[in-house]
């Protein structure tokens, strides 16, 4: 019997625990999956709960309530992964075995590594308690200027600091306070929108909605004194209220067990997430170093793709399918509008329709009402359907079909699509 | 992608922005060409170290390395590459190298 460990029992490694068991009994293949606590976090929902959208009961459940029941759940922190022995310590001193391992911890939002932004008064939205902390500021909040900083990519839904300036315009307009309010948005990029597609198409929604950008920012510590962030070209920003996104880096345990980049993440193959290190080793979700977007989409999509490498992968053959960075998200735009991105690691995000079943067409790049109600719907989608690795109506591999096809694009066109899906030799 | 023609005749693909698009049209007189354009005249050794790492980080990531990434791994100081490369340093950096520009999902 095999043993198979998942370290992490967030979104990649509850999917993938859940279409594992159901590939092959528990006679065959044995499946433990390690996480710190039995809290499984919504986390797209960190983003509404500032503004009051959700409470805090809906965005969390037991993780155990996720994992089928002979899967096992360990709970207790990870010293380390010997890779030589194949082995994972943990801290209280357990210890064990895997033949094949997934790290699916992800990464975690570090205000510790920028001098001051661990101070309260500096907000975040990327933990539950950074976010419950953030709403009570923003019902204290009596006007002044509102920054929001992005440290450094890569961060885990990298749009979410864009949606939340956009969500706090929507939130002051509504309450009639928005002339008491100067929006500033802060980032390391050289633009708000850096991809040429959006950045034409949605390069008006700053001035639109007056708000301040100030680019090029490489923060190098805040000032809680004088209440500024400082860059190192010594640029300073003042602030009343700051919410600074802050660094995002893979576990502590991956830096110990000597597997990490600077940023603590485990370098992969971008097509088949097997590790550099070991071809036992699998990243899933947004610990590894694929270049895309670190999100719930691609976590989705990736494990896909790692399930149909699966058989492959335990016979000894090589791996034939291949992931295409393909990431989807929704982005919330204030005043209950959306948009919806399309993109993978060869094409931009395109404008036209999503041609999603039953739900009716998404407009992509341009904002709309269904689009909005699409992202709050996902919720229940997410604790439905997606963690317990029920198919969902959206394909893994990114269709040209409906979108205006510009630029640089490299993406699958639709006939290229059903090519791959059918047996060698078919003939279509 | 369009084409451009640069100093002394030499053909380059570039992107709209001017960012070379193919990694093996690079050379270090291209550099010099290229760093011209983004207003520093000479390129001192400090300066190849920096551009030589971007270089060799590429192929193997895909990605241009961050300011923060060629700190850490490149063991640049930041203010240092603030020095080399005034104003915005990601960006010059990346383009001088012939490497896409750092850059978010939109």
């Amino acid at each position: 019997m095999r043993r198979l460990l998942i370290l992490g029992g967030g979104t990649a490694g509850t999917m993938v625990a859940n279409k594992l068991r159901a590939a092959h009994p528990a006679s065959e293949l044995s499946i433990t999956v390690v996480d710190r606590d039995n809290e499984h976090h919504y986390q797209p929902g960190y983003l509404f709960l500032p503004f009051g959208t959700y409470d805090t009961g809906k965005i969390t459940k037991p993780r155990r309530k996720y994992l089928p029941n002979d899967v096992d759940l360990v709970l207790g922190e990870i010293d380390r992964i010997n890779v030589g022995d194949k082995t994972v310590a943990l801290l209280d001193g357990r210890t064990l075995s895997w033949d094949t391992l997934i790290v699916a911890t992800g990464v975690e939002p570090r205000p510790d590594l920028t001098p001051g932004a661990d101070s309260e008064d500096v907000h975040h939205f990327y933990d539950l308690p950074g976010a419950v902390a953030l709403r009570e500021a923003i019902r204290e909040f009596r006007g002044g200027r509102l920054v929001v900083h992005l440290t450094d990519l890569p961060i885990k839904c990298p749009v979410a600091p864009l949606e939340f300036i956009f969500l706090a315009d929507g939130f002051f307009r509504e309450r009639g306070s928005r002339h008491k309010v100067e929006l500033v948005y802060v980032t390391p990029l050289d633009a708000a929108f850096t991809k040429p597609v959006a950045s034409r198409e949605l390069g008006s929604m700053f001035t639109d909605r007056e708000i301040a950008l100030e680019a090029d920012f490489a923060v190098e510590r805040v000032d809680t004194e004088s209440k500024e962030l400082v860059s190192y070209d010594d640029r300073r920003v003042p602030y009343d209220l700051l919410v600074s996104i802050p660094l995002n880096l893979g576990a502590e345990y991956v830096a110990r067990s000597g597997l990490g980049d600077e940023l603590n993440l485990v370098p992969c193959d971008k097509h088949t997430m097997q590790a550099d290190a070991h071809s036992d080793i699998f990243m899933l979700g947004d610990g590894g170093t694929l270049p895309t977007s670190k999100a719930g989409s691609v976590a989705h999509f990736s494990v896909d793709i790692f399930m149909e490498n699966w058989p492959h992968y335990l016979t000894g053959e090589p791996l034939p399918h291949s992931f295409d960075g393909h990431a989807n998200c929704f982005i919330e735009t204030g005043l209950g509008k959306g948009m919806l991105l399309d993109f993978n690691y060869g094409t931009e995000p395109y404008t036209g329709k999503f041609p999603l079943p039953v739900v009716g067409p998404m407009t992509l790049l341009g904002e709309s009402r269904a689009n909005h109600l699409a992202k709050l719907a996902f919720r229940w989608v997410y604790w439905e359907f997606l963690l317990k690795g029920r198919p969902l109506p959206f394909t893994t591999d990114m269709m040209l079909l409906g979108k205006r096809v510009e630029g640089d694009a490299s993406g699958l066109t639709v006939t290229d699509w059903a090519r791959r899906k059918l047996p060698v030799g078919t003939k279509n | 992608m369009p084409r451009t023609r640069i100093e002394g005749g030499r053909v380059i693909d570039v992107n709209d922005e001017g960012f070379l698009t193919e990694y093996e049209q690079w050379d270090e007189d291209l550099a010099r060409t290229l760093a011209g354009y983004a207003g520093i005249d000479e390129l001192t050794d400090e300066h190849w170290k920096v551009l030589h790492f971007l270089r060799g980080d590429f192929p193997e990531r895909k990605e241009t390395a961050t300011l923060r990434r060629a700190s850490v791994v490149g063991g640049f100081p930041m203010k240092e590459l603030f020095r080399l490369f005034p104003g915005k340093p990601a960006k010059k950096m990346s383009y001088i190298a012939g490497l896409p520009k750092p850059k978010g999902c939109v």
